[in-house]
C-alpha cells in the first residue's frame, strides 16, 4: 500500500514536471466543449437545450481522453531502464499500476471539475442536489478507473509509446458510439444496439440523469454493473500481461 | 562450507529461441569480495546479471544470492541486492533528490530517514550541487554516479553492476573506479561485468571470462594475465626493467611485460632488443603495438597511467 503511494506521488510529480503536456491535458477537454456546443451544436436539434444534453456526454469524453493516456505513461515506464530497479527492489507491479491509476484519478477530477466550471460559465445549469451532483461524480471516477485500468493494460501489451497513444483513438470511439453527443435513436439502425448497451451510454445516462434531475432507471444499475466488470477484467488483464512481459 | 558464499551458481542455462546464451554455468562468489564477470559483447554477462538479480528466470540450473534461492525465495534477495544496469534506472524528470528519496521511501524508510540518506549519498557521489536539478540535465558521469547512489538507498548487502563504466568517457570511468572500490572497501560484496581487462584488473579480486554462455578461465588478475602472457621469470624480467629506469611506459610485474616507446619500424626494435637483452637469454617474445587512444589522451590530459 505504501509503495503504491509512493508510485502515485511518483506519477503525479511526473506529470507537473511536463505543463505542455498537463496544459495540454486540462486544456483539450475544454477545446472539445466548445466545438460540441457552438460548432457542432448548432446543427443538433434534439427537443432541449444542446449545451444541457452534451455537458455530461464531454465530461465522458474527457473522462476516457484523460485515462487513455495511463496506457501511454505505463508503456513509458515499461520500455524504460527504472522497471527493473523497481523489480529488482521488490515493488510489486500492482503498486507501480496503482500508482499510475490513481495520478490519472487525480488529474481527471482537477480536469473534469475545470470542464464543469467552463460549463457553468457558458451557461449550463445544473439544479442537482449536492448528492446528486457528488454521485454524478463519483459514477464519471469510477469510470475513470475502470478506463485507466484498461488503459494500462493496453500500455503493457503494446511495445512502444506511440503504439500506446493509439489507446485513445480506440476508446474515444465507444463515446462517440454512444448517446454522449447524440440520441442514441438518431444512429443508423445497425448501430443502435451496440451503442445502448455498450458502456459508454449507461454511464452517460446516468450522469445526465443525476444532473438533470431525471430518473436515471436502469442506467446507474447497469453503469455500475459495466464499470465494475470492466474494472475486473482490467486489472485481471494487466497484472496477467505485467507477468508476462517481466517473465 | 569454508567461506561464507554471497553467489552461488550451479548449472545455470539459459536459451532464447535456438540461442543458448548460458550454457550450464557455474559461478562461486565469496562475501565481501569484489568479482568481475569479463567477456565481449554477446557473452551472456547481462543475461546472467539478471538471472542472478532475479529479473529473468533460467531455464535450468539453480542459483543463490545472499544465501536465498533466486527463484523460491526472490522477495528476500531483493531486500538484499541492488542492480545497476547498463541504461540509468533513473526518471528524467524528477531532481536528484527526488530520486533518491523515492528510493529510500520504496527501500521503506521513514521519511525523514529517506531526506537524511538521499542527503549523504549526493554528498558520498559529489552530487550535492546538482541535487535539486533534473537528471535530464546531467552529464552521463553524473548520471551514472546518481543511478549507483540510488542502487545504495536500502544498503544493499550485494551489488550488481552491468558495465558499470561503458559509454563513459575517461575521467568519468576513473571517477566511477574510485567509487567502486570504496564499495568494496566498505565490505559489500560486488558482483560486476566488463568488457575490459584493465577494468577487471583494477577492480576485482576474481575474474572469471565469460564467452558464448561458458566460462573460459576464472582466477585472479595475475593468474589470468600468466596464462596468458609468456612463461618468463621474475628475475630475468627485473633485469631488463632496471635496464630502462624511466624510459618504459608500461612495467607489468604480473604479466612479466615492459612496454618501451619505439616507432615500430625494424631497426630501432632490432637496437631496443638487443639494449634490453644483449645476451639474447632474457626476453622470450615480443609484439609490436601502436598506442591506444586511451594512452594518447592520458597523455595528452596529463592524467596518471596505472
Amino acid at each position: 500500500m505504501s509503495d503504491a503511494l509512493t508510485m502515485t506521488a511518483r506519477s503525479l510529480r511526473l506529470a507537473t514536471r511536463s505543463p505542455d503536456a498537463l496544459l495540454t491535458a486540462l486544456l483539450l477537454p475544454v477545446m472539445l466543449m466548445v466545438v460540441f456546443v457552438y460548432l457542432f451544436g448548432g446543427a443538433v436539434r434534439i427537443g432541449t437545450s444542446y449545451l444541457s444534453y452534451v455537458v455530461p456526454g464531454v465530461l465522458l469524453l474527457c473522462a476516457v481522453i484523460g485515462a487513455a493516456s495511463t496506457a501511454v505513461t505505463v508503456c513509458q515506464d515499461m520500455t524504460g531502464g527504472i522497471i527493473d530497479r523497481f523489480r529488482s527492489m521488490d515493488v510489486p507491479g500492482t503498486a507501480i499500476l496503482a500508482g499510475h491509476v490513481s495520478a490519472s484519478l487525480l488529474r481527471n477530477l482537477a480536469s473534469t471539475l475545470l470542464v464543469i466550471a467552463v460549463a457553468f460559465g457558458i451557461g449550463f445549469r445544473s439544479h442537482a442536489t449536492p448528492a446528486r451532483f457528488a454521485a454524478a461524480l463519483a459514477v464519471l471516477l469510477l469510470f475513470v478507473i475502470a478506463v485507466s485500468w484498461l488503459a494500462a493494460a493496453f500500455g503493457l501489451l503494446v511495445s512502444s509509446a506511440e503504439a500506446a497513444g493509439g489507446a485513445m483513438f480506440f476508446l474515444m470511439f465507444f463515446s462517440y458510439a454512444s448517446s454522449a453527443f447524440v440520441p442514441v435513436r438518431t444512429l443508423p439502425w445497425w448501430l443502435r444496439g451496440f451503442a445502448a448497451n455498450q458502456p459508454a451510454t449507461p454511464v452517460t445516462e446516468t450522469i445526465r440523469g443525476l444532473l438533470l434531475r431525471q430518473p436515471v432507471g436502469a442506467h446507474l444499475g447497469m453503469a455500475l454493473a459495466w464499470c465494475a466488470g470492466l474494472l475486473a477484467v482490467s486489472v485481471a488483464a494487466s497484472t496477467w500481461a505485467f507477468r508476462r512481459r517481466t517473465a | 562450507m569454508t567461506e561464507e558464499l554471497a553467489i552461488l551458481a550451479s548449472g545455470l542455462v539459459k536459451a532464447y529461441g535456438d540461442a543458448r546464451v548460458l550454457d550450464s554455468l557455474d559461478l562461486r562468489v565469496p562475501c565481501g569480495s569484489v568479482f568481475a564477470l569479463l567477456g565481449p559483447n554477446g557473452a551472456g554477462k547481462t543475461t546472467t546479471v539478471r538471472i542472478l538479480a532475479t529479473l529473468s528466470r533460467a531455464d535450468a540450473g539453480q542459483a543463490r544470492v545472499a544465501g536465498f534461492d533466486v527463484v523460491r525465495d526472490r522477495h528476500r534477495v531483493r531486500r538484499s541486492i541492488s542492480l545497476t544496469g547498463q541504461f540509468a534506472a533513473l526518471d528524467e524528470a524528477q531532481t536528484g533528490e527526488e530520486n533518491l528519496r523515492m528510493m529510500g521511501a520504496l527501500a521503506r524508510l521513514p521519511r525523514t530517514a529517506a531526506r537524511r540518506r538521499a542527503l549523504e549519498l549526493l554528498e558520498q557521489f559529489d552530487l550535492t550541487a546538482a541535487g535539486r536539478r533534473r537528471v535530464s540535465t546531467y552529464s552521463g558521469g553524473m548520471r551514472r554516479r546518481l543511478d549507483l547512489a540510488a542502487s545504495l538507498v536500502g544498503r544493499p548487502s550485494v551489488i550488481f553492476l552491468d558495465e558499470p563504466s561503458t559509454g563513459l568517457d575517461l575521467p568519468s570511468r576513473q571517477t566511477m573506479w574510485e567509487v567502486i572500490a570504496g564499495l568494496a572497501a566498505s565490505g559489500v560484496t560486488v558482483f560486476l561485468t566488463t568488457q575490459y581487462l584493465e577494468e577487471a584488473d583494477r577492480l576485482a579480486g576474481q575474474i572469471a571470462v565469460l564467452n558464448g554462455g561458458r566460462l573460459v578461465a576464472q582466477g585472479t588478475a595475475a593468474e589470468l594475465k600468466r596464462r596468458i602472457g609468456t612463461r618468463g621469470n621474475g628475475t630475468a624480467w627485473s633485469q631488463v626493467v632496471s635496464r630502462f629506469g624511466d624510459r618504459a611506459v608500461h612495467v607489468d610485474q604480473a604479466s612479466l611485460t615492459v612496454g618501451l616507446p619505439t616507432d615500430g619500424s625494424a631497426a630501432p626494435v632490432r637496437a631496443l632488443l638487443d639494449e634490453a637483452d644483449p645476451d639474447r637469454s632474457l626476453i622470450a617474445s615480443f609484439a609490436v603495438r601502436e598506442a591506444t587512444l586511451d594512452d594518447v589522451f592520458l597523455t595528452l590530459t596529463g592524467a596518471t597511467h596505472v
